[in-house]
Order: C-alpha cells, then structure tokens, then sequence
C-alpha cells in the first residue's frame, strides 16, 4: 500500500469497526475496557503538522462518540492525546531521526521505545475518558484501577 | 485585534486543542440529564444500518435461547387471551386500546458503560417517537430518547439518568427504581419509608404514573433491604427482571392518550 490516502483510509475504517462493534461490547470483570483506536492517532507520522494532527484526533474520537453515542467523550481525550504527543515523542525519541513521512511504528523504535510511548499516551488517554465518563470522585479509587487495567490491556492490544 | 490575532497565531497549538476540548465539553455536557440527552444525542440511519448488518450476523449465534424465550412469552399472552377465561359477566369488554405495543429488534447495545443505550431497529417511519417506554418479554427495558427514519435510540434502564416510577406490588408504596453503575443485573430503590419492610422476591412493576408505561409491568424483584438506623428512608438492591446482556427483542409501548394526558398535566404544571 504505497498511497497514504488508501492506507490510512484502511486503517481507520479498521480500528473504527474494531472498536465500535467489538471491543466496546468487551467488558472483563468490569473494570477492563480496552480502546485500541488510539493507535491510529499514535501511529500518524512523526513530523506530521501537530494542528492536523489534533484535528484527525477530535474527529477520530468524535467517530467513536458517534456510534456509542457518548458526544464529545472519546473526541475530548483524543484531544488530549494529541496535545500530549509531539512532547512524549520528543521524551522517549528523536523527531529529527524520521523520514517526512515516517510512523512511530515498533519496526522503526524497537519494541521497548514503542511500548514506553504507547502506555504513556494510552494512560492519558483513559484518565481523561474514565474520569469525565463517570464524573464521580467518590468511586475514585474504582476509576483508578479501570484506567490502570484498561490502559495495561489496550497496549497490549496495540502491542499485538 | 491585531495583538490578539498575532498572539493566537503564535500559540494556535494550544488555541486549537482549548477549542476542540470546548467543544467537546460542551457536547459531554449534554449526556448528564435526561432532559438534555432528549434534546441532544447523536443518532442516524448510517450508524444504525453498521450495527444491523453486524448484528444480523451475530444474532444467529443465540438463535435457539430466543426461540425459547418467545415460546414462553407466547404461552403466557395465549393465557391472558379473553377466549381463555371462562366468561360468566358478558358486560366486560374494551372499546378500544389505550397502549399500542410494537414489536421492535435489539440491532446494538450495551452494559457496561456508566449510561447504556440500545438502538433499535424501528425509527419515525413506523411511528417511533420521543419518550416511547420499551419492555422486553420479561419486563421494563428502557425509554426511548431518539429516532431517525429507520432506527431508535433507547435509553437503557442502566442509565445514571433513568428513573422508572415504580408501585411495591405487596402494598402499592410508590418507588423509584434507579441503577448506579456497575452490575448490570442490580437496580436501587433509595427512598423506601423506613415502615416498609421487604423481603427477598417482592416484586416491584411500573406505577402508571409516568404515562411512559402501562401500570404492572414488572421491573425488578427484591434481593435483600438495608435499614439504616439513622436514616428515615432505607435502601434496596433489586434484581432486574429484563437480562440486559441476551436483549434481542422488544416491545416499543405507545400510549394513545399521552397527547391528552400530557396537556392536562402541564397546564396544572403552570
């Protein structure tokens, strides 16, 4: 697959599909949620413009708002992850090593760089989803564990 | 202005992501009430028509258990048939029905999330409105809170903002039935006066007083009451009559007089 546009493309319709008709029907011990669509909005190329980027995530994260009807849930800590990444990337790697158009993928990072910059960004990205999804400090320390758990799981998940 | 413009352009980075979160704080916020979810929620053919085509895939695999479930269903409505009582008082009959039931089939659905929706597979065109209750065969499911042409969003009873008014069948105290997260099998009633005691298998079935239900359906039965000393309403885990987890058909209930009844109410409301 030489077009980006194809690729891409591909791709989000995948991890989408993926995410709304089976993984979000998921439910281990009722803690475990896992969220593999980030993945897409990780592996978008590392000097890509960051602006584009935030905008791919709102309105990936809004597409799984979309058929889970939760508006603005997903879309807002997509923002976040988007936000967050040009600065974890430049913490575990350096941009200057990509080519144009280069992903962050395992091939090029290696496993343990790719893993360190996934589970951080995965961690933001649930922190932010399951705090405003229940808005219920109460139950805090139940939240925590559902992060922490659902985070471990979907980097395990993109990790595979 | 120019100052302005020259400082979003240099920190428009973080310009654009305060205004992509605004904007989805802003829609978030309307998911927190049930009056606001009316209002707003993203339902659409397109959305619908992807979960069927899954659906309808996936459906096969329960197949049998379903079968088995309407047989049950179909014997207890041949019980309720007038032609099944032994008429003695030929003065008892009905001009015409007040609650129009429409069969309807579970295309998506979910448990485990804090608010739960089911979309269904009826919408505006075959008369599916706003506020329409939905039962399954074992009891009540849900309140619908949005159509499109073909497909209906329902707001689950494992919703934070569903409240079902709910009548003790033993001794009519009025209750509602509401659902904290977590269990998906597990329903609360928080404000039972402190004189009524329940026990374990005591059903509770839908007051008639929302005109969103007809009154007796059942909702839930009774798990175990906790009395609080110190409190003058005590609490109550139920058990949820309808299993969320197997939904596949419904019934949408549609209240023929609920025009009539609901302009009454708000002219006494103002």
């Amino acid at each position: 697959m030489h077009n980006p546009w194809i690729k891409y493309t591909v791709r989000f319709t995948a991890l989408v599909l993926l995410q709304v008709l089976v993984l979000n029907n998921i439910n281990l011990g009722g803690y475990i949620h896992p969220a593999v669509y980030v993945l897409f909005i990780l592996l978008l190329p590392v000097r890509m413009n960051k602006n584009l980027v935030m905008l791919v995530a709102f309105f990936t994260g809004l597409s799984i708002d979309y058929f889970g009807n939760t508006p603005g849930l997903h879309a807002g800590a997509s923002v976040l992850l988007a936000f967050a990444r040009p600065g974890v990337l430049s913490l575990f790697f350096k941009p200057i090593d990509f080519g144009k158009k280069e992903e962050p993928g395992l091939r090029k990072t290696g496993w343990s760089g790719f893993t360190r910059y996934t589970f951080v960004l995965v961690l933001l990205h649930h922190s932010a989803l399951f705090i405003f999804e229940t808005l219920d400090f109460s139950a805090l320390h139940l939240t925590l564990l559902r992060i922490l758990l659902s985070s471990l799981v979907s980097t395990l998940g993109i990790w595979w | 202005m120019y100052k302005l413009l020259a400082f979003l352009r240099k920190h428009r980075f973080f310009a654009l992501f305060l205004l992509l979160e605004g904007i989805s704080f802003w829609m978030l916020s309307n998911t927190y009430s049930y009056h606001r979810s009316l209002r707003f929620n993203m339902v659409s053919d397109f959305s619908g028509t992807v979960f069927e085509g899954f659906s309808n895939f996936t459906s096969y695999f329960s197949l049998k258990n379903e079968n088995e479930k309407l047989l049950e269903e179909n014997a207890r409505l041949r019980n309720s048939l007038s032609s099944s009582f032994l008429r003695t008082d030929t003065s008892f009959a009905f001009s015409d029905s007040l609650y129009l039931y429409l069969p309807a089939t579970v295309v998506s659905n979910s448990v485990s999330k804090p608010n739960n929706f089911i979309l269904l597979n009826k919408g505006s065109r075959h008369g599916i409105e706003q506020e329409m209750g939905v039962i399954s065969g074992q009891g009540v499911a849900g309140i619908v809170i949005g159509t499109s042409k073909n497909y209906s969003r329902v707001m689950s009873v494992l919703s934070r903002n569903s409240r079902i008014s709910g009548r003790i069948k033993k001794n009519n105290q009025l209750v509602n039935v509401v659902w904290e997260g977590g269990n998906p099998r597990v329903g609360l009633v928080k404000d039972i006066p402190s004189h009524v005691r329940l026990s374990q298998g005591d059903t509770i079935v839908t007051s008639g007083n929302s005109l969103i239900f007809p009154a007796g359906i059942l909702i839930v039965t009774v798990i175990e009451q906790t009395v609080s000393e110190n409190k003058d309403l005590g609490t109550a885990s139920l058990a949820y009559s309808t299993d969320f987890n197997s939904l596949q058909h419904v019934y949408l209930i549609k209240n023929k007089m609920k025009p009539e009844q609901d302009s009454l109410v708000n002219e006494y409301v103002k």
